[in-house]
C-alpha cells in the first residue's frame, strides 16, 4: 500500500488547503492520488468556474425560445419554430494557441463542434474571434499564421463552413493571443441528445480516438516532486484530427438517431472524469468504470492519466441495455473505436477500477459545477486608470487640418491592421461548403446561413472591442452586445440570444475582477434590453501579457474581452439586407446622431497616440430605438443597403460599402458645429449608413419623420470610382482597395 | 569539405499522429493487416560545405533545433557523412 | 438520369451534391458507400469534394483503393460517365482515370473564393452546351489544386480538346492574375481522351441556386443531363 498524498501534493496540484479539507470531509477519509487528481481538475477554474459562477448566475437566461438554458446542456438550445432548434456556443483555446498556434487553434475548433453535435445537432456554421499582438513582430506573425491555418485545416476538413469572425491587434495580446471559436448546429426538437446517465445496468461506452497522455493537468503533473510519476514524458501539445472528428460527427448523429442512446457527452477538459461525473450527477445515478478497458495510445498508462487525459475526438455514450450491437455496428461502419468501459449503477458514487482493483471512489455530485464544486466570491476594486481615462479632454486634441490631413487619416485607417480587409484570413477558410451561406457573393454586417430545406436563416455575428471594455467595462460590454444586435438587425435579422466568451486576466487581481464584474453588469443590461438571453459560453481567466511567473497586474492583463456571439433569425429572404452600395445615384444617409466624440476610437488611439480615453458615446435606449428604425426601413423596403458605423467611424463604413459594391461615393461636408475628425472618424455608437433609391427618397424621409428618427443626408453613390468629401477627392477606389487589401498580405505573405 | 546530412523529423512518440493513423486505416482497408502502427515524418537532406565532420554535425543539429523540427511536438535524428 | 454519389470517409460535399442534383434538379440520386462494390444501376457516378482519409498522405491517394473504386473504374472503362469535383478530381487522377496531378497551391495556402471559368472544350459533353464567350463565376475551395501534367500530356490534352475549363478574369481573359493556384495553362478541369470521365477543382454545386446569390454553376450541371450514356465514346 502506497502512502497517501499529503496536503503538500494537493497544493502542487493547484488545490487550496481548505479545498483539501473539504475533500477529506466529502470522502470521510484522506484521498488517494487518483482521487486528489480528480478533485484538482474538476475543481479547477476551467471545469468548476469557481471564481466566476456567482456572477454568471446573475446574467439573464430566460426567453420563450429557450429549450435548454445556460448550464443545462453542453450548449444553449434555442427554438427556431416549426420543430427545429439551434444549438450554439463559443469557447476559447487561448493558452494552447499561445504554445502551439496551429494545434491550439485546430483543437479549439474541434472542441466547440463536439459540444454541438453531442447534442444531436449537425453544425452548419462556424465563426471565430481572434486577438493578436503587434502585427509587425515575428511572434505575432508566427502565431497568426498558425492559428488561421489551424482553424482552416480543421474546419475545412470537418466540412462546416466558416462564415464570419473578427480579428484585432493590440500589444496587450502579444504574449497571450485570444482564440475563440463559435459553432451553431441544427437539431429537431424532441431529438436532442442529453448529457445524462441513468438506468441501472445500462452499458457505458467510450467511442472515437484512443486515449493518450494529452493535456494532463499541465505543469503540476509534470513536477518531479509528485510521487505518482508518469512513466513517460507528458506531451505539451494536443494534436487535432479533423478526419476522425468528421467520422465521429457522422457516427454520433447516426447513433443518436437510432433512439437507443440514454445520454452522450463529448470529452473535453478533464476527459473521462468530467464526462462520467457530470452525466452521473445530472442523472442522479452512479457508475462503475473499468479503466483498463479504455483503448490507449500508449501502453502502461496510469489510472490518473486515463481519467484526466484530454485526448481529442472522443465521446462517452450511455446506451439502453440490450441495444449494444446496434451502436457497435454504427461505429464499426465508420471505422471508429467503440468499447464498453463500464455500466450505470444505483446510488451516486463513481467507482473506477484498474485490473480489478478499486483505484478511485468518489460521489459524482461532489465534483461538479452546481454540486459540490466550490464557488467563490472574489474581491474587486476599481483600478486607478479608470478615473484617469475619464479625464480625457477632447479640446487637447487638434482637429484634422484641412483635406490633406483628412486624406492622411483616411489612408491610415483603411490600411490599419484593425480595420483593413480580412480577406487574407477568411479566404483560407471554406466559407461555402454546405451550400447554405447566403452571403458568399454579397457581404452583410452579419453572416446569414440558411437552414436547409426551410426558409429560416441563422444570422450570426461575433463582436467585442476590448479597448472599449478596458476603458469602461460596463459600457464597453454593453456596446459589444449592442454592436452584435446592430449587425444582426442591419442584415435583416431579429436578435434572439447570445453566447459569451469572457477573456480576462488573473481573477485574483481585484482590479481585473472589477473589469469582469463590470462587464457582466453591462452585458446583463444590454441583453435584457435586446431580449437576448445568455445561453452559455466560456470563461477564460489568466490571460496576462507577462512572461510566466512574472508579477501580474491589471496593466499587464489583456484588454478585458467579453466576446459576444449572437444568434439572430431571418425568416424568408425578403428582408435580407447587405452592406454594399447598389446603384449609382442612390442616396446615402446616416441614421442616428452625429456627435462630437472621439473616445477610444482607432483614430485617437493609433493616429493621435492618445491611449487614455473613456468608452465611446453610448446610450442603450437610444441604440435600441435606432434598431427599431432600421427594422422598419428594411421591412418597408425603403433602403437598399445598411452598414453599421463601427471601428474606424463613418468614413470607414462608407468606404467599405463602396469597395464591396465597386461604386464611388460623393459625400457632403461635416455639418456645422461638429469637428471634422469626430464626424468622420469618431466611434460614437448607434449609427448606421443606409442607401436609398432616388424614387424612394420621399417615402423614406416621411417614414423617418413618422418614426421620429434622427437622420442626416450624407451624399450619393457614384459610378465614378472614387470617394470625395465636398469638392475634395479623398481616395480613388483603386487606391482605397490597395490600402485596404494590401495590409495583411504585406505582413503575412 | 562537402558533407551530407540525412535528417529524419518524426512526431514525438507520445503525440497523436493523425496522418499515420489515417494511412493505417487505409492499409487495413486494403487488406494489409499485419501492420501494428504507422508514423509519418519528414526526411530532409542537407548538403554542406564545412571544415570537418564535427562542424557538419553541429550545423545539422542547429538547423534541426531552430527550424526543421518543432521541438514541442517533433523529435529529430540525423547522420552526417562526407559527400 | 440516376446519379450515384460516392461517400468516402472524409467526403464533405456529398450532401451538397445530393441536394443540388436531387432537390434542386429533380434527379434520382443515391449515395454509394466506399466499402460497397456495385453502383446500383447508376448512369452517372459523381465523386464529391472533401478530405477523403483526411487527405493526409496525398489528396485522394488512399480513397482510390476503396472497394467502390473498382466498380467506378469498370464503369468508366465501359464508357460510363464519371464526374469528380475537387477531392473527387484528385481521386480520379490518383486512380489514373484522368491525366495529370493536383499539387499544393503555388502560395501553399488553402484558398476559398469565387473565381471565373472559361469553357474550353467544344466537344466534351460538360462544356459543349456552354457559352464559350462567357466567364462563369464558380467558387473554389482547396489547398491542393495546382493542375500539373508533363508537357507531352499537356500537348495531348490540347490536341484532343480535353481541357474543360480555364481560370479567367471577370471579362473572360485568361491571365496569370486570374490563376488562383498556379495551375499549368490556367487549367481548372480536364476530361479523359474518351470524354466520359470529367474532373474539375471548382464547385458548380455551390453556385446552383439563386438563393445563394449565384446560379452560374447550374448550366454546368444541366449539361450532365444531356449526356446520353449510350452516346459516350
Amino acid at each position: 500500500m502506497e502512502a497517501l498524498p499529503t496536503l503538500e501534493t494537493a497544493r502542487k496540484l493547484g488545490l487550496l488547503a481548505e479545498e483539501y479539507d473539504q475533500i477529506c470531509q466529502i470522502l470521510g477519509r484522506q484521498p488517494n492520488f487518483n482521487e486528489l487528481s480528480i478533485y484538482s481538475v474538476m475543481w479547477s477554474e476551467h471545469c468548476s468556474y469557481k471564481n466566476s459562477i456567482l456572477w454568471l448566475k446573475t446574467l439573464p437566461k430566460d426567453s420563450p425560445r429557450m429549450l435548454a438554458k445556460a448550464g443545462e446542456e453542453n450548449a444553449g438550445l434555442v427554438d427556431l419554430g416549426d420543430g427545429l432548434a439551434c444549438a450554439f456556443k463559443i469557447e476559447s483555446h487561448n493558452h494552447p494557441s499561445a504554445l502551439e498556434p496551429y494545434q491550439g487553434a485546430a483543437t479549439g475548433v474541434g472542441g466547440i463542434n463536439r459540444d454541438i453535435f453531442t447534442m444531436g445537432a449537425r453544425p452548419i456554421a462556424q465563426l471565430n474571434s481572434l486577438r493578436f499582438g503587434n502585427l509587425a513582430t515575428d511572434r505575432t506573425k508566427w502565431i497568426m499564421r498558425g492559428v488561421v491555418k489551424g482553424i482552416g485545416d480543421y474546419g475545412n476538413a470537418f466540412g462546416v463552413p466558416t462564415v464570419g469572425g473578427e480579428v484585432y491587434f493590440d500589444d496587450c495580446y502579444e504574449i497571450n493571443p485570444l482564440v475563440n471559436a463559435f459553432s451553431a448546429g441544427i437539431v429537431e426538437v424532441g431529438k436532442v441528445a442529453r448529457a445524462i446517465s441513468y438506468g441501472v445496468g445500462n452499458p457505458v461506452f467510450i467511442v472515437g480516438s484512443a486515449t493518450g497522455k494529452d493535456g494532463i493537468g499541465g505543469a503540476a503533473f509534470a513536477s518531479e516532486d509528485i510521487s505518482e510519476k508518469s512513466t513517460e514524458k507528458l506531451p505539451a501539445v494536443q494534436v487535432g484530427d479533423p478526419f476522425q472528428e468528421k467520422l465521429l460527427l457522422e457516427a454520433t448523429l447516426e447513433v443518436i438517431a437510432s433512439g437507443h442512446v440514454v445520454g452522450i457527452q463529448d470529452m473535453g477538459a478533464a476527459g473521462i472524469i468530467c464526462s462520467t461525473s457530470e452525466m452521473s450527477a445530472k442523472g442522479e445515478h452512479g457508475m462503475v468504470v473499468w479503466l483498463d478497458k479504455v483503448p490507449t495510445r500508449q501502453p502502461n498508462m496510469k489510472p490518473f492519466e486515463i481519467l484526466l487525459s484530454e485526448s481529442q475526438e472522443r465521446m462517452l455514450v450511455v446506451v439502453e441495455k440490450g441495444h449494444e450491437a446496434v451502436i457497435q455496428a454504427i461505429f464499426d461502419k465508420w471505422d471508429l473505436n467503440c468499447v464498453q468501459i463500464g455500466e450505470v449503477t444505483a446510488g451516486e458514487r463513481l467507482h473506477f477500477y484498474m485490473h480489478g482493483q478499486l483505484v478511485a471512489d468518489v460521489p459524482a455530485e461532489s465534483l461538479v459545477l452546481g454540486g459540490g464544486a466550490p464557488q467563490y466570491q472574489r474581491e474587486f476594486k476599481e483600478p486607478a486608470y479608470y478615473q484617469e481615462f475619464k479625464k480625457f479632454d477632447l479640446a487637447t486634441v487638434p482637429d484634422v487640418n484641412g483635406p490633406d490631413e483628412l486624406r492622411q487619416v483616411a489612408r491610415h485607417l483603411l490600411a490599419h491592421p484593425n480595420l483593413c480587409s480580412r480577406a487574407w484570413v477568411y479566404e483560407q477558410y471554406d466559407s461555402m461548403v454546405g451550400t447554405a451561406n447566403v452571403n458568399a457573393t454579397e457581404p452583410c454586417d452579419a453572416a446569414i446561413v440558411n437552414v436547409k430545406g426551410t426558409n429560416k436563416n441563422l444570422v450570426l455575428t461575433v463582436d467585442c472591442n476590448g479597448r472599449y471594455v478596458k476603458a469602461d467595462p460596463e459600457v464597453g460590454c454593453a456596446i459589444a452586445v449592442a454592436e452584435a444586435a446592430r449587425n444582426v438587425v442591419c442584415s435583416g435579422g431579429e436578435p434572439v440570444a447570445i453566447t459569451n466568451n469572457l477573456n480576462f486576466g488573473n481573477p485574483y487581481l481585484p482590479e481585473v475582477y472589477w473589469q469582469f464584474v463590470g462587464a457582466i453588469k453591462g452585458m446583463s443590461r444590454a441583453c435584457l434590453k435586446f431580449s437576448t438571453p445568455v445561453t452559455g459560453g466560456n470563461v477564460s481567466f489568466y490571460n496576462q501579457s507577462v512572461p510566466k511567473n512574472a508579477p501580474a497586474s491589471v496593466e499587464s492583463a489583456v484588454f478585458p474581452t467579453p466576446t459576444i456571439g449572437m444568434l439572430g433569425l431571418l425568416e424568408g429572404w425578403e428582408n435580407k439586407m447587405s452592406l454594399t452600395f447598389k446603384q449609382p445615384g442612390d442616396l446615402i444617409y446616416l441614421i442616428g446622431r452625429p456627435v462630437n466624440d472621439l473616445a477610444s476610437s482607432e483614430y485617437l488611439y493609433s493616429y493621435r497616440g492618445v491611449k487614455a480615453s473613456p468608452a465611446p458615446a453610448f446610450d442603450l435606449d437610444y441604440e435600441y430605438a435606432v434598431h427599431q428604425v432600421i427594422k422598419a426601413l428594411i421591412s418597408g423596403k425603403l433602403i437598399r443597403s445598411a452598414h453599421d458605423v463601427a471601428d474606424g467611424g463613418l468614413f470607414v463604413a462608407v468606404a467599405e460599402s463602396a469597395l464591396h459594391g465597386q461604386l464611388g461615393g460623393q459625400l457632403n461636408l461635416a455639418p456645422a458645429g461638429l469637428r471634422h475628425d469626430a464626424f468622420w472618424f469618431g466611434e460614437a455608437q448607434s449609427r448606421v449608413v443606409v442607401t436609398v433609391a432616388p424614387a424612394q427618397q420621399a417615402g423614406f424621409e416621411a417614414r423617418l419623420a413618422q418614426l421620429n428618427a434622427d437622420w442626416l443626408a450624407l451624399g450619393q453613390v457614384t459610378a465614378q470610382p472614387q470617394l470625395t468629401i465636398g469638392h475634395d477627392l479623398i481616395l480613388t477606389l483603386a487606391e482605397a482597395a490597395e490600402l485596404h487589401l494590401g495590409t495583411l498580405p504585406g505582413y503575412l505573405g | 569539405m562537402k558533407f551530407i546530412a540525412e535528417i529524419d523529423v518524426m512526431p514525438q512518440k507520445e503525440i497523436l499522429d493523425p496522418q499515420g493513423k489515417a494511412v493505417m486505416l487505409g492499409l487495413k482497408n486494403l487488406g494489409i493487416r499485419n501492420v501494428a502502427d504507422v508514423r509519418i515524418g519528414r526526411h530532409i537532406t542537407l548538403e554542406m560545405e564545412v571544415d570537418n565532420q564535427a562542424a557538419a554535425e553541429e550545423e545539422a543539429a542547429f538547423a534541426c533545433q531552430k527550424l526543421l523540427a518543432n521541438l514541442i511536438m517533433e523529435d529529430y535524428t540525423f547522420t552526417v557523412r562526407p559527400a | 438520369m440516376k446519379f450515384g454519389i460516392v461517400v468516402f470517409p472524409g467526403s464533405n460535399c456529398d450532401d451538397d451534391m445530393v441536394y443540388t442534383l436531387g432537390q434542386l434538379m429533380g434527379q434520382p440520386t443515391v449515395k454509394l458507400w466506399h466499402k460497397d462494390t456495385h453502383l446500383q444501376g447508376c448512369d452517372w457516378v459523381v465523386l464529391p469534394g472533401g478530405f477523403s482519409y483526411g487527405d493526409y498522405l496525398r489528396s485522394g491517394a488512399i480513397a482510390r483503393f476503396s472497394p467502390i473504386m473498382e466498380a467506378v473504374v469498370a464503369h468508366a472503362q465501359a464508357g460510363g460517365p464519371v464526374l469528380g469535383i475537387c477531392n473527387g478530381f484528385q481521386i480520379l487522377t490518383e486512380a489514373g482515370l484522368l491525366p495529370g496531378a493536383l499539387l499544393r497551391n503555388l502560395n501553399r495556402k488553402y484558398v476559398c473564393r469565387n473565381v471565373y471559368l472559361k469553357p474550353v472544350s467544344g466537344r466534351a459533353a460538360l462544356t459543349a452546351p456552354l457559352d464559350h464567350q462567357r466567364a462563369y463565376q464558380i467558387p473554389i475551395a482547396h489547398g491542393d489544386g495546382r493542375y500539373y501534367a508533363p508537357p507531352k500530356t499537356l500537348a495531348q490534352l490540347n490536341h484532343n480538346d480535353q481541357i474543360l475549363f480555364k481560370y479567367c478574369d471577370a471579362q473572360g481573359q485568361i491571365t496569370p492574375e486570374a490563376n488562383p493556384n498556379g495551375s499549368a495553362e490556367n487549367i481548372a478541369g480536364v476530361c479523359n481522351a474518351a470524354k466520359n470521365v470529367f474532373g474539375m477543382m471548382p464547385h458548380p454545386e455551390r453556385a446552383a441556386s439563386p438563393l445563394l446569390g449565384n446560379a452560374d454553376g447550374r448550366p454546368l450541371l444541366d449539361a450532365l443531363l444531356r449526356l446520353q450514356p449510350a452516346l459516350v465514346g
